[in-house]
């Protein structure tokens, strides 16, 4: 229970601390953003992996290993598109 | 403790990208900061002492790579909104995954809270998986754009919501009633289906970020059920930026969002359509060639771009053209609506595809109070973000949505493949102006043909 709490409290700072990032965000690069977080939410690699990787099941195994390719697309190309949208704003 | 650490580090990272990612100059440094980050959280994962069998992981990383390299690479920016979507349904299956994984293995020896958070992280993942492939499927055409509405359709809806609910309360109940888990899953596939049906494309934008809201808030769940505080934290921001840009978009459309998501907006439109039916006498249309002659005379030129410039990849032709106006010494803008496009920002990365430089793309309230006194407003597939019946007709479903007050400039030239209303499927009264000029045809080759004319001369 108390880790849950201890979640609850990270989560509350995260969205706070979010939040007042994300409004400093200029509509210019609101899709950026998208990409952007739609591949920092890829971290759910990181359950994935022990999913496709502790050898529960057959069907862990293989529902781990479907976890791990999407992910890694969006990780991979998330970080690659955001970039390229990036380096095409100039003054 | 390696891993922690990882994790630790990782949060880091991505707070001061996203802290970067605040204005264009930082942008691309805080990408790279995110992806170090990941790339550490990934290698200290790796050490997780539940792993035992590498291959199934490599197998996966690198035909995620092998896919995600041309996702990143070779999609075109006008296809920005569908390549978001189908990425959403990637996150939403990988962490619905994770937690059925998770339930199957733990089911028996789960908390109360922990079932509760597997059960949301699933609700959540597989609703955002099919609700992402269904937007997918309108913004790629392969579905009917429109809304599609059946009988009793908002009763099933909040129905299936209020039954998933139960189910997830259920499992609290009884961890181990795999029956009520399978069936909250599919419930909640049939779910995401359900709630993007009713959506038309031009309230996508709104249904884009609230998906990408969803995900992110399935991957804090999923930390919550791991006691993962890298996954509580990302999920966090990824589930605050979805939500902020919808609430924007909503703002920017001047509804709401159970308007955005019950309403299915432009089915209830098609009565109108008749009586302006009879008002396109008075239309004045006239050739790229006629148009060629008014731009040379022009000295300011606001461009205001649609989802109509997205379609006809139009961005490019129309830096050409405006370089060739600058040329002659007039001064061109580009007014951004928030809502223009599919997604938000979606025309500023066409336009900075096209090399338009950033500080000449401007926001409706900076754009607004110029218009008076512009020569030109030329406006390129947009159609509802510049109707003036936003603001004078109050039957009107857009009635209070802000519009670019393209009407007061001296001329506004339309570029438009046809009287059709747009996807709101409401009739546009800037279209029959006195002081508007339509010019058909597909927007490309118009401008094509403008800049041409303006060439030659």
């Amino acid at each position: 229970m108390s880790s849950s709490i201890t979640g609850l409290y990270i989560f509350m700072l995260a969205a706070f601390l979010g939040y007042q990032l994300i409004q400093r965000v200029p509509p210019l690069l609101h899709t950026p953003l998208m990409s952007f977080t739609n591949s920092i939410s890829g971290i759910s690699l990181v359950a994935s992996l022990v999913a496709a990787g502790a050898n529960y099941s057959v069907m862990a195994t293989i529902l781990g290993t479907i976890a791990v390719t999407c992910a890694t697309i969006n990780v991979v190309g998330g970080f690659l598109i955001t970039d390229r949208m990036l380096k095409m704003f100039r003054k | 403790m390696i891993i922690t650490i990882s994790y630790f580090i990782a949060s880091t990272l991505f707070l001061f990208g996203l802290k970067d990612l605040t204005h264009p100059n930082t942008a691309r440094r805080g990408t790279s900061l995110a992806a170090l980050g990941m790339l550490i959280a990934v290698f200290g994962t790796l050490l997780h002492h539940e792993i035992v069998d590498y291959k199934w992981i490599i197998a996966g990383l690198v035909i995620g790579t092998v896919i995600g390299i041309p996702m990143g690479l070779k999609i075109p920016m006008t296809k920005m909104p569908e390549r978001i979507a189908l990425s959403h349904s990637f996150g939403g299956l990988a962490i619905a995954l994770v937690g059925v994984v998770e339930y199957y293995r733990h089911a028996g020896v789960m908390g109360k809270v922990q079932i509760g958070t597997i059960g949301f992280e699933v609700f959540l993942g597989a609703v955002t998986f099919t609700g992402s492939l269904m937007a997918f499927g309108k913004l790629q055409e392969l579905l009917p754009g429109r809304p599609m509405t059946f009988p009793k359709q908002n009763i099933i809806t909040v129905g299936s919501i209020v039954a998933a609910i139960l189910l997830i309360f259920s499992l609290i109940v009884l961890p181990t009633s795999y029956s009520a888990f399978n069936l909250l899953l599919a419930l909640s596939c049939v779910l995401g289906v359900l709630v993007v049906l009713p959506i038309g494309g031009a309230d996508m934008p709104v249904v884009i970020c609230l998906l990408n809201s969803y995900a992110g808030l399935a991957a804090s769940a999923s930390g919550f059920a791991l006691n993962n505080m890298v996954l509580i934290i990302c999920g966090a921001l990824d589930g605050g930026s979805g939500f902020i840009l919808a609430l924007l978009m909503c703002k920017a459309m001047n509804r709401s969002f159970s308007n955005v998501l019950f309403g299915a907006f432009g089915s209830v439109a098609a009565a109108p359509r008749e009586a302006a039916t009879a008002e396109k006498a008075t239309v004045r249309s006239g050739t790229p060639e006629e148009a060629a002659k008014i731009f040379k005379a022009a000295k300011s030129v606001i461009v205001v771009p649609g989802y109509g410039m997205a379609v006809a990849q139009a961005q490019h032709t129309v830096r050409e053209m405006a370089s060739i106006l600058e040329k002659n010494g007039a001064t061109v803008k580009y007014a951004i609506h928030p809502v223009a496009g599919r997604m938000p920002g979606h025309m500023n990365v066409l336009l900075a595809e096209a090399d338009i430089p950033y500080d000449k793309l401007i926001d409706i309230d900076d754009i607004n109070p110029e218009f008076p006194h512009t020569d030109i407003s030329l406006v390129i597939g947009a159609n509802d973000v510049v109707n003036p019946a936003a603001k004078t007709d109050t039957a009107s479903p857009i009635y209070g949505m802000p519009i670019l007050d393209v009407g007061s400039s001296k001329l506004v030239m339309v570029l438009k493949r046809s009287m059709n209303p747009g996807f709101a499927g409401i009739d546009n009264a800037l279209f029959i102006g006195s002081n508007t000029m339509m010019i058909f045809g597909d927007a490309k080759q118009t401008l094509l043909k403008i800049t041409a004319a303006l060439a030659a001369a």
